[in-house]
Formats: structure tokens, sequence, C-alpha cells
């Protein structure tokens, strides 16, 4: 189809402008990274340089591990992600699956119903939330995350999954009802199954936003033993904003995770938001 | 569907069970705390005592001299946040896009990878590093100017009442503009190479190409992108607090709604927090970002025109 538009020039023109956006987008990342391998002076001195046998460093990686006590902080934030990845996909599922597989009196207003958290961000109710946790006692316990972020990850999830749902052949669902599978079997076995790549791909997107979130563990669980590890960085960095090795190490630290997980996860994640935004 | 003939079934229990947990969380965790929010702004006193006052609170946060001003200011920054990413964000992204797009180019993956990277960090990491590139004391951003001779130009931007949101808005942008590439590469993706070559059977190529043909399609594309990014920015709170603090400094220059919420609901310095004024930004963030979802879906989305293919 572009037969008329190949010039060499054009793609040229494209990979200049490509390579300088891709330039602006990594640099600062890529700077954080080798300068938290540099001693103080080199940081100062030459902070474009990459660390040589002179200027090599761990000091900062070594306060960031006796100070902070990172280890907890990823752990409950890997807690937190996962539990509430769970009940996400598990729950939205199965509302999905009712939603996509049954008529009844209803169902429409409750496909709106659950629709509504996609547009009306969680945050705006943070204030009765709170109150919410305090009452039922669940302040600083990781309980109060995973409920406000399974919440939070439900209606997107309910939306993209029902979608799918509504693809998996009928013939393969009538076929295990004749064979005297109940619905229950029907979803877990047959249905569940079908749609594993859409459900990766909500994974992905509900994983992120949690794992990054700031918010909630500020207010709802700011206590040590529960902070994550966004917030743990956040102090971590507030208290050290000084010590330049042990900031640059902490920010590498916190951004290497995320980053190998993208990458492994990279191909879902573009294919799940192509694949949704066709619509 | 299960349709099964229209005759008196025993109740579906399993539609029940399937629906009910999501059903729950979501209801208690997120409409009723909502909806507790808007109705808490209508009341006033202690915790123990609250009392019913209407719409009071809104008026003291419109019409009080102390709450109007911190009020319209974190509003109109706010709009100005907007502005930024819809007059930079999306450009960018739809330029990336229309350049990934051409089926010919090489390396698009590793591109389309490379520039996703700063959507998938924390506010946190994204809110240090820039300060930190930005920091006059580390001179990353000065000698990087230095290198193209524009080093007289460096300011401390983050420390500068009359730059520090712009800047802050551009940081914005540069860790979403994958966002909005992603969903316009989809939406190019999308058009049938018929209506291309049909395109260029007529003559229309290139930039025209772009204009004429593909720009008409993706609109109902680049709508979805301007709400989310309404409600994204009307909804933002992490990147200002996580480089300026809960005072959104310098003097308030960078205070939006999500930071005077905070502030308010919490307090700082002397002031101590005030649930009910909290709940009543809360309010007015509440029906801002509606109006903007309504005007959206009844008022634009509508209109677009959609072609089916």
């Amino acid at each position: 189809m572009s037969r008329a538009r190949s010039s060499p020039w054009r793609s040229v023109a494209a990979h200049a402008a490509l390579i300088t956006y891709t330039a602006i987008a990594l640099f600062p990342v890529i700077v954080i990274v080798i300068n938290s391998f540099k001693t103080r002076q080199a940081i100062f001195r030459s902070p474009l340089s990459l660390p040589d046998a002179e200027t090599f460093s761990l000091v900062g990686y070594q306060t960031v591990m006796t100070q902070g006590d990172f280890f907890l902080y990823f752990q409950n934030s890997l807690i937190v992600t996962v539990a509430s990845l769970f009940f996400v996909l598990l729950f939205g599922a199965m509302a999905a699956f009712a939603l996509a597989e049954y008529r009844f009196r209803g169902n429409p207003l409750m496909g709106l119903y659950l629709a509504l958290g996609i547009m009306i961000p969680i945050r705006l109710g943070t204030v009765a939330i709170l109150q919410l946790m305090v009452a039922s006692g669940l302040v600083n316990t990781l309980t109060a995350l995973i409920l406000v972020y399974t919440a939070q990850g439900l209606p997107l999830a309910v939306f993209i999954l029902s979608e799918f749902m509504k693809q998996v052949s009928e013939d393969l669902k009538n076929a295990g009802r004749i064979d005297g599978l109940s619905e229950y079997r029907i979803f877990f076995r047959l249905v569940l199954p079908l749609v594993r790549p859409a459900m990766a791909t909500v994974g992905v997107f509900t994983m992120i936003p949690i794992w990054n979130d700031l918010w909630f563990p500020l207010i709802l669980a700011p206590a040590e033993a529960t902070k994550t590890i966004t917030l743990g960085a956040q102090i971590f960095l507030g208290q050290f904003v000084t010590n330049w090795n042990a900031v640059l190490s902490a920010l590498s630290l916190a951004i290497l995770p995320v980053l190998i997980l993208y990458l492994i996860f990279s191909r879902q994640l573009i294919r799940g938001i192509t694949a949704g935004a066709v619509k | 569907m299960t349709v099964q003939p229209a005759s008196k079934k025993p109740i579906r229990w399993h539609i029940a069970v399937f629906l009910a947990p999501a059903l729950l969380v979501y209801t208690v965790v997120m409409i009723l705390p909502l909806f507790g929010t808007l109705q808490l702004s209508l009341f006033r006193g202690t915790p123990e005592a609250q009392v019913f006052v209407g719409l009071e609170n809104f008026r003291t946060l419109l019409g009080d001299p102390r709450w109007s001003a911190s009020f319209w200011n974190a509003l109109w920054n706010n709009v100005w946040f907007f502005i930024i990413h819809m007059a930079v964000q999306n450009p960018i992204g739809i330029l990336l896009a229309a350049l990934l797009s051409n089926p010919r180019l090489r390396l698009r993956g590793f591109y389309r990878t490379a520039i996703f990277v700063p959507t998938i960090l924390s506010f946190v990491i994204v809110g240090f590093v820039w300060k930190l590139i930005l920091s006059p004391i580390w001179g990353v951003a000065p000698s990087l100017l230095d290198l193209v001779g524009l080093k007289s130009l460096f300011a401390p931007w983050l420390g500068k009442e009359e730059y520090a949101l712009t800047t802050l808005g551009l940081i914005s942008v540069w860790q979403f503009v994958g966002i909005p590439m992603m969903l316009i590469y989809a939406a190019l993706l999308a058009i049938p190479d018929e209506i291309l070559e049909a395109a260029e059977y007529d003559g229309i190529t290139g930039m025209a190409q772009f204009w004429k043909i593909k720009l008409p399609l993706i609109l109902p594309s680049i709508g979805i992108i301007s709400v989310l990014t309404f409600v994204g920015n009307f909804n933002a709170f992490d990147l200002i607090y996580s480089s300026q603090g809960a005072m959104a400094g310098p003097n308030f220059s960078t205070d939006i709604l999500g930071t005077f919420l905070y502030r308010t609901f919490f307090g700082f310095q002397l002031q101590i927090g005030d649930p009910n004024m909290g709940a009543t930004i809360a309010s007015m963030m509440f029906f801002i970002i509606l109006a903007g979802v309504c005007l959206y879906l009844f008022g634009i989305q509508t209109r677009l025109r959609r072609y089916q293919f």
C-alpha cells in the first residue's frame, strides 16, 4: 500500500524523529541507573559518563539495603498486588460471565452500573473510604489496600472480559450442559481456560496502577509494617534527599523490577491495548 | 445465550453467585463511599456530632476568600495542566503513532516498547528522576543544554513560580505520551488497506492522506483519549506530591485539586484536617469529572461520525 511513500528520505526522517523521541523517553532512566553505580564525586563531575574502574561504587546500594526496610516494602507491594489481581480476575471474570452468558432482568442496567467505575475514579470517595476502614478496624492493614484495589480494578476487568466471553463458542458450552456439567463447572473448566489471553491482558492493566499507587498507601496504610514499595521509596527519598548515592540507588531499585516485568509482558500489554482500542 | 423455552423456571441461583462477589466489593468499597463523600459534604461538625448544613460548605469553598482563593488557584492550575496535555501530549502521540504505523518501518517493536517505558514507572520515580535531572546542583540539564549551546536558557524550572507547573505538566506528558501513541496506533492499524489504496489511486498520498483520510477515521479514538486525559488530569495527585510535596510549592503555584484535597482532608502545618471540607472538594472534583464525561458522552461522542468497515 505504501508504494508511493517509500522514498528513502521519508524513512530516514521517520527514523530520526523516532530515535529522538526514544532518546527523550529513555535518557532520564538511563542517567539515573548509570549514576547509581558511581562514586559521589563522579556523579557530580561527569554525570553523563559511564562508570569505570575508578568511579565504580556500590555505596548507594549499601545505604539502601541497610537503611530502608526495602525487602519488607517489596513484600507488602507483592502481597497487595498479587492478592488484588487474584480477586479482580476471579470476581471480574465471574461477573463478566454472568453478564455475557445469561439473559435476566436488569442485565444491561447491571453492566452500566459496573461500568460507572471506569470513568469515575475511586479516589474521589477517599474521605468515606477512610471512615469505612476506620470503622471496620482495617486502617494500616494490607487488607484495606487489597479491598480498595479490587474495587478499583473490577469495572474495567468486567467490561473487557465480558466482551471476550461473548465470543466463546455457544456449542461448546451447550455440549458441556448436555454432558451434565453444572454452570459453575462450565465457567471454571470450559470458559475460563479459553479466555486466558484476555485475563493476562486485564492482569497487566490492573497490576501497573496498583503497584505504582501512592495515594491509598499514604492514606490507608502508612504504618511502617504495611508500607508498599512506592510509599517506602517516597519516604526514603525524602529523608535521604542529600545523599545522592542512596537516592539514585533507591530509584534504580524501584525502576528495575517494573522494567523487567514490562519487558517480559510488553507484547501482551501492547496486544491488549491495540485489541481493546479497535472498537 | 442460554435461552431455554420461556416457561416458569426455578430461580437461577448461579447467576447471583457469579455476580455477588464483584457487586459486593464494588458497591461497598467504591459506590457507597462515593455517595458517602457526597453526603459528608453537606454536613459540618465533629465526627460525633455531624450537623446537616445543606450547601453551606460549597458556599464556604466558593465564597469565603480564604478558601475560594485556594480553590480557584487549584482549579485554574488544573485546567492549565490539562491544556498542556491536550496541546503537547496528544499531538506528539498522534505523530509518533503515524510514524509507527508505516508497515515498512523497521524496528517498530523496539520504538514502541521504548517509548512506552516511562508510562509503566510510578509517579514517585518519575517525579524524583526529573527533580534530580533538572536540579541546578547536579547539573545534568545545564550540561546537556551546553552541548547544544543553550546553557544560558537554563533555570531551576521546578523552583520558579512561573515555570513550575508547566514543567510538571511536561514531565507528565513525557510519562504518558505512550498511551495516546498506542491507542492511535491501534486505530491507524484498523483502517482497512482498501481505503488507503483507493486514496492512492486518487493521488492522495503522504501528508494529504493523513489529514484527509486517516485523521477523520481516528477522531473517535482521539475523543476517547481526550476524555481519559481529562479524568486522569483532574484526578492527578501523585506527581505533584512526590516532586513538590503536599504544599505544592513554590508558593502553591503547582497546587491542583488533588493536592488541595489532600491538604484539606489531612491538614498541613498548623491547620488541622477537615473531612467535611475535604469531602466538599472531592465532590467538586466529582462534578467536574462527571460534567466532562457527560459532555464527551452526549456532546461529542454521539456527533462523531463512525465509519463501519
